[in-house]
């Protein structure tokens, strides 16, 4: 009968998908690992210790693993991702909250293959698919490192992921995809110093986690090896030899850049690179060498051309040399006059000049903006990020800052000014998608201040919306 | 000619365009609450407020402002009948030397006007770009939180007040009347 028959159709197809998630369920699963005592952090051997707060710190771990309420490794941070936010663990040694009862083994399988303790799926926001190349060494020193912190109670909220992300078994297809587990292999064709370097970029460094696009579901495109990527409302630079950069980067400059967070020839880290630089302000001067030259050797040697207009650029910057002493604005230098009736060139000469062109060498005044890597970018996001915020002062050390524009610049002096910037400076074809760019630059900040203030409570539930935040728009 | 309105009055002005707003208060207008610090964004006693956002005046050319709205701590309330900010801050008696506090009042009232329950975190955050360097601050932390309470319960005073006192008249600008 005809009903019969569409019944057996349909047990059959259930059964199929029954088999086929079984079959899924049995690939996928992982066992839990067992619970330990918290060891005593009188344990771990000090100089161990040590050395895991210095991987740590080439690890950026605290940048991610810290919420707004400055609670190191406590976690709860969100972390926008296109599919939805999610909410970075605690890792200090708390038994409940964190990851106190976590052997080492349970702390190396989470690095290595992206599961915690109890045998779930993490999801790749923590670069799994480059601490996967950590060596056991190095894992054993991370691990004596966060196993000392002072442990602190506080559970993340939930990730917030629609089906089927929110079943974190499905990672396991993200996995069988994308990752290469390690550990890292040396290239005999080249010498230590520079597999070092490659083990500490690829690996705990993850420069690719933001300098590598990404693809639709949320994958690294290894063949676009740092090709540029997009990081929480701002573009990670082209790292490779298709660098925007106007003066291209060396082994030198390089090291220079990671270790002060800014170089005179190329500006000043910010955004999410802003953190990443202070960690690495402390690391090792070896790793930190080694992973200059690592990087300078992927972005290659750069053509005749572009080398012969960088020498052209460099010797156009006039400083008054270093060490000069930021003067107040009374005896900044005098204002050249607009060269150009443009709206952008006369907000340019009135309100960047004074600093831009007062022959302080940075971190006392500001690039000549023909070095700017931002208006040399594909993207004219980070230029207009740090129009809106400027360069926001680095807590308890001296670095450089800009004051921000977007209070008192509306969205169409923003676009004549960043059109001007880009024409003249960067002298490249103008942007096609300003406005939209600066819409979203807005609608970031707007949404940056409503999630700025710690959650009142660690419930893991999200704070409720404030009281009169409501329909609260950017004029 | 620039056109500027200052508390309520709007002047047009004939000055250079990159003359820093804070120069234009002070000079051309008369409006000494504002004042000059570091020059370069990094301090915040220059702060005023252009349409009702915080902003450093010391580094803000008049170019950038034709037709907008600035109020400067003369704004908010007069001697006699001095504003929520300016009471509170009185009350607790926030000021030492009082250098920083004009601007720290500016960046508060915008934060209120646009989060009138702004936490404890929110005001520190805000205020995070003023330096102080008599030490004032649990003082100051404390008036801006009576100055949201005020601020919540007489909410017909939250505007700032139509209050540029008549005595501190602009020279060399002229008015067009408010």
């Amino acid at each position: 009968m005809a009903s019969s028959k569409r019944v057996n159709s349909v047990l059959w197809a259930a059964a199929t998908v029954a088999v086929i998630v079984l079959a899924a369920v049995i690939y996928a699963w992982r066992p839990t690992i067992a619970p330990i005592t918290p060891p005593a952090p009188s344990s771990f051997d000090p100089a161990l210790v040590q050395r895991g707060a210095a991987l740590a710190a080439l690890g950026d771990c605290n940048t991610c693993h810290t919420g707004s309420d400055g609670r190191t490794f406590a976690g709860g941070l969100p972390i926008p991702t296109p599919f939805g936010t999610i909410y970075s663990s605690n890792i200090t040694p708390d038994p409940k909250a964190g990851i106190g009862r976590w052997s080492e083994a349970a702390f190396s399988r989470a690095m290595r293959d992206g599961i915690d303790r109890e045998g779930r799926y993490l999801y790749p926001a923590f670069p799994y698919d480059h601490f996967t190349l950590v060596s056991d060494a190095d894992n054993h020193a991370l691990y004596a490192y966060l196993m000392t912190r002072q442990p602190v109670e506080k559970t993340a909220p939930p990730p917030e992921l629609p089906f089927p992300l929110n079943i974190r078994m499905v990672m396991a297809g993200w996995n069988l995809l994308y990752l290469k587990t390690g550990p890292f292999k040396p290239d005999p064709n080249h010498d230590a110093t520079w597999n070092r370097g490659a083990y500490l970029v690829e690996g705990l460094g993850h420069c690719g986690a933001c300098h590598t696009p990404r693809n639709w579901l949320g994958a690294e495109r290894r063949t676009d090896f740092f090709g540029g990527g997009d990081a929480e409302g701002w573009h990670a630079f082209t790292i490779n030899a298709a660098s925007q950069s106007p003066i291209p980067w060396d082994e030198a400059s390089l090291y220079s850049y990671l270790r002060t967070g800014f170089h005179g020839l190329h500006g000043v880290a910010r955004g999410p690179m802003a953190p990443v630089v202070g960690n690495l302000g402390t690391v090792d001067d070896k790793d930190l060498h080694a992973m200059a030259i690592y990087v300078a050797s992927v972005m290659g040697k750069p053509e005749a051309a572009r080398e012969a207009n960088a020498k052209k650029l460099a010797a156009s910057v006039r400083t008054t040399g270093n060490g000069t002493i930021p003067q107040s604005g009374g005896i900044q230098s005098v204002t050249p006059a607009a060269t150009d009736k443009a709206e952008g060139a006369a907000i340019y000469a009135t309100t960047c000049a004074t600093c831009h062109e007062s022959g302080r060498p940075v971190p006392y005044g500001g690039i000549g903006l023909q070095l700017s890597s931002a208006i040399a970018d594909s993207s004219p996001r980070n230029l207009i990020n740090v129009i809106l915020n400027g360069v926001p002062a680095a807590d308890g050390t001296k670095g450089p800052m800009m004051p921000g524009f977007g209070d008192v610049m509306n969205d169409k002096q923003i676009d004549a000014l960043v059109n001007y910037l880009r024409g003249h400076f960067g002298a490249k074809p103008a942007w096609s998608d300003v406005p939209n760019e600066i819409a979203a630059a807005r609608a970031e900040i707007a949404h940056a201040q409503t999630i700025s203030a710690p959650a009142p409570s660690t419930t893991g539930t999200n704070a409720p919306p404030k009281p009169g935040n409501a329909g609260k728009t950017q004029p | 000619m620039v056109s500027l309105t200052v508390n309520n009055r709007t002047h047009e002005l004939d000055v250079e365009p990159d003359t820093p707003l804070l120069y234009v208060l002070r000079d051309e207008l008369g409006l000494h609450g504002a004042k000059y610090g570091c020059g370069l964004g990094q301090c915040g006693s220059c702060t005023v407020m252009v349409d009702g956002k915080a902003v450093f005046s010391c580094v803000t050319p008049i170019a950038l402002l034709d037709g907008k709205t600035v109020t400067t701590v003369e704004g908010l309330g007069t001697v006699e009948h001095p504003g929520p900010m300016q009471a509170a801050f009185i009350k607790e008696q926030a000021a030492q030397c009082g250098y920083c506090i004009a601007g720290m009042m500016m960046r508060a009232q915008a934060l209120l006007l646009h989060d009138p329950h702004a936490t404890e975190a929110d005001i520190r955050a805000a205020l995070e770009p003023h330096l102080c360097r008599c030490g004032t601050h649990m003082r100051i932390l404390r008036a801006v939180h009576q100055a949201a309470e005020m601020m919540r319960t007489q909410t017909a005073s939250i505007a700032p007040a139509n209050a540029a006192p008549a005595s501190i008249a602009p020279a060399g600008a002229k008015h067009t009347g408010s």
